[in-house]
C-alpha cells in the first residue's frame, strides 16, 4: 500500500500543493509542466466523462488505474481539486481526500489563512497503513494522519 | 448490469469502430404555456437548458422533439430557430420533450481520439515505471474499460460499475477482432470496420458477458 504522490489545484488550474512520497519515475518535464498537465488531463477527463455518460451523472470522473498506479480525484463544490496517486491496492481514497480537506484545508482557511503560499507551507499529509482489523475497512483503506505544521 | 457501449480505436488514435449496445433513454417530455420558466440556450448545435431544473428536466438536457415532431439541431422540423419560435406566446401551450443528447457520430470520432490521447498522458504522468496506458476510467454513473493490444489497437468498453468479467470481454472482442475482421480480405487495417461477422459476433460476445456478468455480482 503506497501513496506516490497528492496536488491540489485551485479552480483556475494552479497547483496550490504538491508532494511525493514515493515516486519512482519522473515524468521528464519540469514541475510547472507537469501541473500544467496534469490540470489539463483532468479537466479533458471530466469533458469526456460528462459527454460520454449515458445517464446523468452526480459525483462526475472518480478515479482511473493503469497497470502500475491509481489516481484517485476529489473536487470540492469550490472548485479545489485534489489528486492522490497510489498503488492498485488501494480501491477508495475518496473519504481520504475529503477528510483532508474537510480537516486542513478547511480549518486553516477559517484561521485567515487562505493564500497559496501558507497552504502549501501548513499541510503535510502522512500516510499508514490502516489496520485490517479495523470495523470499517471491508477493502485495506487508507488512513491519514494529517500534521499541520505552523505558519510562520 | 448492462454493458452501454464498445468502441475501437486504431493506432493514429481514429475510431473504427462503434457499437451501442444499450442506450438509457430518461426523457421527459412536458407540457408548458408562456413564458417559458426554464432558461435555454444554443451549445454545441443544439439548444441546452442553462438553468431552472426541474421536474426531472436537468441542466444539460436538449430539446429532443416540441409537440411530439423531432427537431433537428437547433431548428424545428419546419426550420423555426427554436428559441424565436420558443419567444412567440402564440405557440403555446407548446408540448417540450427533453433528454440527454444524444452523440453524433462526430462527435463520437472527437471523443475518442480524445480518449486515445488521455490514454498516452496517463502514462506519461505515472510516479511509477513502465506503466500502461489508462486501463480503467470509473465514474459514477458508468466504468471505462481499455485494453490496448500489442499493435496499438484500443478495445473500449463502457459498462455499468458493478458489471464484472470486462477483462474476459475484452479479450474476447479481440479475439472477434482477429477473426473476423483482420481475416477477412477485404478489410484494409486501420480502416473503419465494415464486417457483418464482426457485428454478429461482438454482439452475441456482449450478450454472454452481459449473462455472465449478472451471475457474477449476484453471488
Amino acid at each position: 500500500m503506497t501513496v506516490h504522490n497528492l496536488y491540489i489545484f485551485d479552480r483556475n488550474g494552479n497547483c496550490l500543493y504538491y508532494n511525493e512520497w514515493n515516486r519512482k519515475k519522473q515524468a521528464g518535464i519540469s514541475k510547472e509542466e507537469e501541473f500544467k498537465l496534469m490540470y489539463g488531463m483532468l479537466f479533458s477527463i471530466r469533458s469526456f466523462v460528462s459527454k460520454m455518460s449515458p445517464l446523468d451523472m452526480k459525483e462526475g470522473f472518480l478515479s482511473f488505474q493503469t497497470s502500475k498506479y491509481r489516481l484517485h480525484y476529489y473536487e470540492t463544490p469550490s472548485g479545489l481539486k485534489f489528486v492522490l496517486n497510489t498503488d492498485l491496492s488501494v480501491t477508495n481514497a475518496r473519504d481520504t481526500l475529503q477528510h483532508i480537506y474537510s480537516n486542513c484545508i478547511v480549518g486553516n482557511t477559517s484561521r485567515g489563512k487562505n493564500d497559496a503560499a501558507s497552504l502549501g507551507g501548513c499541510v503535510c499529509v502522512h500516510s499508514v497503513i490502516s489496520n485490517p482489523t479495523e470495523k470499517h475497512t471491508a477493502n485495506k483503506q487508507l488512513e491519514t494522519h494529517t500534521l499541520v505544521f505552523a505558519h510562520t | 448490469m448492462v454493458i452501454y457501449s464498445v468502441y475501437v480505436v486504431n493506432k493514429a488514435g481514429g475510431l473504427i469502430y462503434q457499437y451501442d449496445n444499450y442506450v438509457p433513454r430518461a426523457e421527459v417530455e412536458k407540457t408548458f404555456s408562456y413564458p417559458l420558466d426554464l432558461v435555454l440556450k444554443h451549445h454545441d448545435e443544439k439548444v441546452v437548458v442553462s438553468f431552472g431544473q426541474r421536474d426531472g428536466i436537468r441542466v444539460g438536457h436538449a430539446v429532443l422533439s416540441i409537440n411530439g415532431v423531432d427537431v433537428i439541431g437547433k431548428n424545428t422540423s419546419d426550420g423555426k430557430d427554436i428559441l424565436e419560435y420558443l419567444k412567440d406566446p402564440s405557440n403555446y401551450p407548446v408540448s417540450i420533450r427533453f433528454g440527454r443528447a444524444r452523440l453524433s457520430s462526430n462527435e463520437k470520432l472527437m471523443l475518442a481520439s480524445m480518449f486515445h490521447s488521455l490514454f498516452a498522458i496517463g502514462s506519461q504522468l505515472s510516479p511509477e515505471a513502465g506503466s500502461s496506458g489508462i486501463e480503467m476510467l470509473e465514474t459514477d454513473v458508468f466504468k471505462l474499460h481499455c485494453f490496448q493490444t500489442l499493435t496499438g489497437i484500443k478495445f473500449i468498453v463502457m459498462a455499468d460499475p458493478r458489471q464484472s468479467g470486462i477483462d474476459a470481454l475484452l479479450r474476447k472482442i479481440y479475439e472477434v477482432y482477429s477473426d473476423f475482421a483482420l481475416k477477412n480480405p477485404f478489410y484494409s487495417l486501420e480502416m473503419p470496420i465494415r464486417c457483418e461477422l464482426f457485428d454478429q459476433n461482438l454482439k452475441s460476445a456482449l450478450e454472454v458477458a452481459e449473462k455472465a456478468g449478472n451471475f457474477g455480482a449476484g453471488s
